[in-house]
């Protein structure tokens, strides 16, 4: 059988967490880093489900958290996206740049 | 190289080379249609790894609901390629600057910590995240967790719909 070191997955989502940290520094579209944000989350998720498999195999803790960690994605994502239609509907630009308002 | 490694090294390509078409392409739309790739790939992980039902509901949850919505959103907003914001080339500089270094304290780690540099396991053996054996767990250990994240999504719910009407 064949057999993959945990630290290959764990580069991979490490990669993949630091694509996201980029995109989130990077872009000033609002969707494009809530997109990134999603993108960490995930990589944070293979985290857990690889640490169950390969420390825990016959426990089922991490795939706990990841559901729970895909269930308050899914509250987060549904609330951020009302802040960002009704920034849209005042400032009519999804830009962070262009919601200073709150800056000192 | 067996099958499962096969799949583990395309699958680990594919998930980060459309990672990084997400961020690379100006186009919101295409974004969003590089990230349900991604999710995709991640589901094929999480198969190899043995959680299937984790599989499905990251297909269903991510591919399914979260992006639909942003799809929804881009539309309905009427972004693309020009209305995309410059970016300033010193944000780059700094992200790639910050990103990168993280990115090397973080494998530098993982090489070091010894309890889990050549730890192997079987892949795709088990059937430990069946929905059976889920279940079971989630209705007796974890049952109050699960009871809070529907509290969670009720206010998540009223939070949204205040949030978003019409003044």
């Amino acid at each position: 059988m064949s057999e993959i070191p945990l630290t290959h997955i764990l580069f991979v989502s490490t990669a993949l967490f630091f694509i996201g940290m980029y995109g989130l520094f990077t872009r000033r579209n609002m969707i494009t880093m809530l997109m990134a944000v999603e993108l960490m989350l995930n990589s944070v998720n293979i985290n857990f489900v690889a640490f169950n498999k390969y420390l825990f195999p016959e426990n089922l803790d991490g795939v706990f958290f990841t559901i729970f960690i895909i269930t308050i994605a899914a509250a987060e994502a549904a609330v951020a996206i009302a802040i960002i239609i009704n920034l849209y509907r005042s400032h009519h630009s999804i830009d962070v740049e262009d919601a200073t308002e709150m800056k000192w | 190289m067996s099958t499962s490694e096969i799949l583990f090294w395309f699958l680990s390509v594919l998930a980060l080379f459309s990672a990084i078409m997400v961020l690379v392409s100006k186009n919101p739309i295409h974004s969003v249609l590089w990230l349900i790739v991604v999710f995709f790939a991640i589901s094929g992980h999480y198969l190899l790894l043995n959680a299937q039902f984790l599989a499905i509901v990251n297909i269903i949850v991510y591919a399914g609901a979260i992006m639909v919505l942003f799809l929804f959103v881009i539309m309905l907003m009427n972004l693309n390629k020009e209305t995309e914001p410059s970016r300033n080339i010193w944000m780059k500089f700094s992200g790639v600057i910050s990103g990168g270094l993280l990115l090397w304290i973080f494998v530098s780690a993982t090489r070091s910590a010894g309890e889990i540099v050549g730890k192997t396991a079987m892949i795709k053996e088990g059937s430990i995240g069946l929905i059976e054996n889920l279940g079971k767990v989630l209705f007796t250990q974890y049952a109050l967790p699960f009871e809070i994240s529907s509290v969670l999504f009720l206010s998540a719910m009223v939070g949204a719909v205040v949030i978003g009407k019409k003044q």
